[in-house]
């Protein structure tokens, strides 16, 4: 029960933050909140048994993902018109 | 456009959930995907065939071995994009830099956290990979654990101090160096009589058993993959942090 | 209306994590379609691929399963394998230290399915390869037009296109002779550097010659054979200008083509 009640809680969770990064202005915040995703999303498969897959979005997603976006924005203008 | 692009959405959406009720169960153990016999001779067989416990590297790396090379060469061949993008194409810094950036002089607290870190991250790295065999790890986690820290360093002072310890010429080496272990070991199983990536067949020139020589194999594929991963991400980061001039970034 | 069988039921209380799933895709999707910006594009390219892989995951759990990594029980180096491996070679002969033994089909479903962790762990590492790659591309269009919006960059494409068919080059529709003059190749280097000022001022001298001589033409190539020599003759001006006196005195008896061999040998003379 509690289990169901965590991933309830994660799934919807993910779909918030996925909806905040596409709505958000300004790029760098976007990034961000797309790193936050990616976090649920690793502690959402880790809890459902699926370690090593978990590792590498901790890794790949939530670190090189996020950092090379911001990397990337850091050329850019750093505010979108939508 | 944003109102019409949504008719599509939706209707696939429908279609998708329309599916979706024919599903089995969430994690039922009699759903056909859990039931197929692939996977019970992975589950059932990947301790007796390679005496490897973490079944994901036995199957990533030996029975799937074939899967796990082109992976790899496609890292490569997206680390090789981005510099063929970006290379020479800077030029000097367009236009005026944005009022709110200052060139920021490397903190003393953070340089100093970080060099007493990233000795630990890259050992931590080295852990991971070696030890992918019994816990979660493997190549590719590794790789970019190493990878990380030279960002890391990147971050902490500027773009060139890490570029003097990991010069991007020497990055495409490395890479390449990692698929040609792959590859090198796909070809030594297959002069020694067995076909491309039979690992077994590494008994005879490694003095152990057939099932020990596919454990140690595992090993040496695995270090390919986490150099060629290791490389390319920074590569990745370099390139695109300073648009190819490697010069100045983040 | 919670009961078994409904459609409510099936969809969000059993099958909750199919659900969730579909929903991410069609934020992703749509977000790949009506989004301007094309990091906000990329965004939800990054989307997509992380709720597919949520999806194979979910197909591989299994109620009351451990992670795929072996139990004690089970493990190939463990204590139980080497008791059982101990008690296969109580008959002194060489014997592997290690007997792990096949599980029993009853025994299967105590571990998670390894074979989708698999699958998702290329898909993710193949996804920041193509993140990678398209964020270069963003920056290199950042730099080649200076935004990265999308309707500013349909504008600046437009106006590239507009700009770009109405000058010289958009009329060019046949292959302009001039290549045929220089097929021939110079036998020794000073006759290399006496057919380069002799070509380069033979078109101007024979330009009008030719167009007349040659009638079958289309209007816009002799449009260009005109503007030809105009620009060819600022291009070789300053530094041929000096060639050109000892030039017409050497001719020697071959020319490059030979069409324009007469013109040019009536000039000379």
């Amino acid at each position: 029960m509690g289990l169901a009640l965590f991933n309830t809680f994660i799934l919807l969770l993910l779909v918030v933050t996925a909806l905040a990064a596409l709505r958000v202005r300004d790029l760098i915040t976007a990034a961000a909140v797309f790193g936050v995703y990616s976090f649920l999303m690793c502690l959402l498969w880790a809890e459902m048994g699926a370690v090593d897959v978990a590792f590498t979005e901790a890794t790949v997603g939530a670190g090189i993902s996020t950092v090379v976006l911001v990397a990337t924005i850091f050329n850019l203008r750093r505010k979108s018109n939508d | 456009m944003k109102w019409i692009s949504l008719v599509p959405v939706i209707a696939v959406g429908g279609l998708l959930l329309f599916a979706a009720q024919d599903f089995p169960e969430w994690g039922d153990p009699q759903s056909p995907a859990s039931q197929s016999p692939v996977s019970s001779h992975f589950i059932n067989n990947t301790g007796v065939d390679t005496e490897v416990p973490n079944m994901v590297t036995a199957v990533l790396a030996d029975y799937r071995g074939f899967d796990t090379m082109f992976e790899t060469v496609v890292v490569f061949i997206a680390g090789i994009a981005v510099l063929a993008i970006l290379k020479g194409s800077g030029g000097r810094r367009r236009g005026a830099r944005r009022t709110y950036e200052v060139e920021a002089e490397p903190d003393l607290i953070v340089t100093n956290t970080v060099r007493l870190v990233v000795p630990v991250i890259q050992l931590f790295a080295f852990y991971v990979l070696a030890h992918g065999h019994v816990s979660p790890g493997g190549g590719f986690q590794g790789g970019v654990v190493m990878g990380a820290s030279f960002i890391l360093i990147a971050l902490a002072w500027d773009l060139d101090h890490a570029l003097v310890r990991m010069t991007l010429p020497r990055c495409m080496a490395i890479a390449a160096a990692g698929i040609i272990i792959y590859g090198g070991i796909g070809f030594l199983s297959m002069f020694l009589g067995g076909e491309f990536l039979d690992y077994a067949e590494l008994e005879r020139v490694l003095p152990v058993s057939r099932e020990m020589a596919r454990y140690h194999a595992m090993l040496g594929v695995e270090v390919g993959v986490g150099f060629t991963v290791t490389s390319i991400m920074f590569a990745l980061y370099a390139n695109l942090s300073s648009e190819g001039r490697l010069k100045g970034g983040l | 209306m919670f009961e078994d069988g409904t459609m409510i039921n099936e969809l969000l209380i059993e099958r909750l994590n199919y659900f969730i799933y579909v929903v991410l895709l069609l934020i992703g999707l749509h977000a790949m379609i009506s989004k301007r910006n094309l990091i906000k594009k990329l965004i939800g390219m990054s989307i997509f691929q992380t709720a597919i892989i949520l999806f194979y995951v979910s197909i591989a759990v299994k109620d009351e399963a451990t992670i795929p990594i072996y139990k004690a029980e089970h493990d190939p180096h463990g204590a139980a394998s080497k008791a059982a491996a101990l008690e296969l070679n109580s008959t002194d002969e060489a014997k592997p230290l290690y007997a792990p033994a096949e599980l029993q089909p009853e025994e299967t479903p105590q571990y998670a399915n390894p074979l989708p962790h698999v699958l998702m762990l290329t898909a993710i590492v193949v996804g920041v390869a193509t993140l990678g790659l398209a964020l270069a591309l963003c920056l290199r269009i950042q730099q080649g037009y200076g935004t990265v919006e999308e309707d500013e960059l349909l504008v600046k494409i437009e106006r590239a296109d507009a700009r770009y068919s109405q000058s010289p080059l958009a009329k060019v529709t046949t292959p302009r002779r001039r290549p045929a003059r220089r097929s021939r190749k110079p036998r020794t280097a000073a006759q290399a550097a006496r057919t380069s000022p002799k070509s380069a001022s033979s078109p101007k001298s024979t330009g009008p010659t030719q167009t007349k001589s040659s009638a079958p033409k289309t209007k816009t190539t002799q449009a260009v054979k005109k503007s030809a020599p105009a620009t060819r003759k600022s291009v070789a001006s300053s530094p041929k200008a000096a060639n050109k006196k000892p030039a017409p005195k050497k001719s020697p008896g071959r020319k490059p083509a030979g069409k324009t061999s007469s013109p040019k040998k009536k000039g000379a003379e």
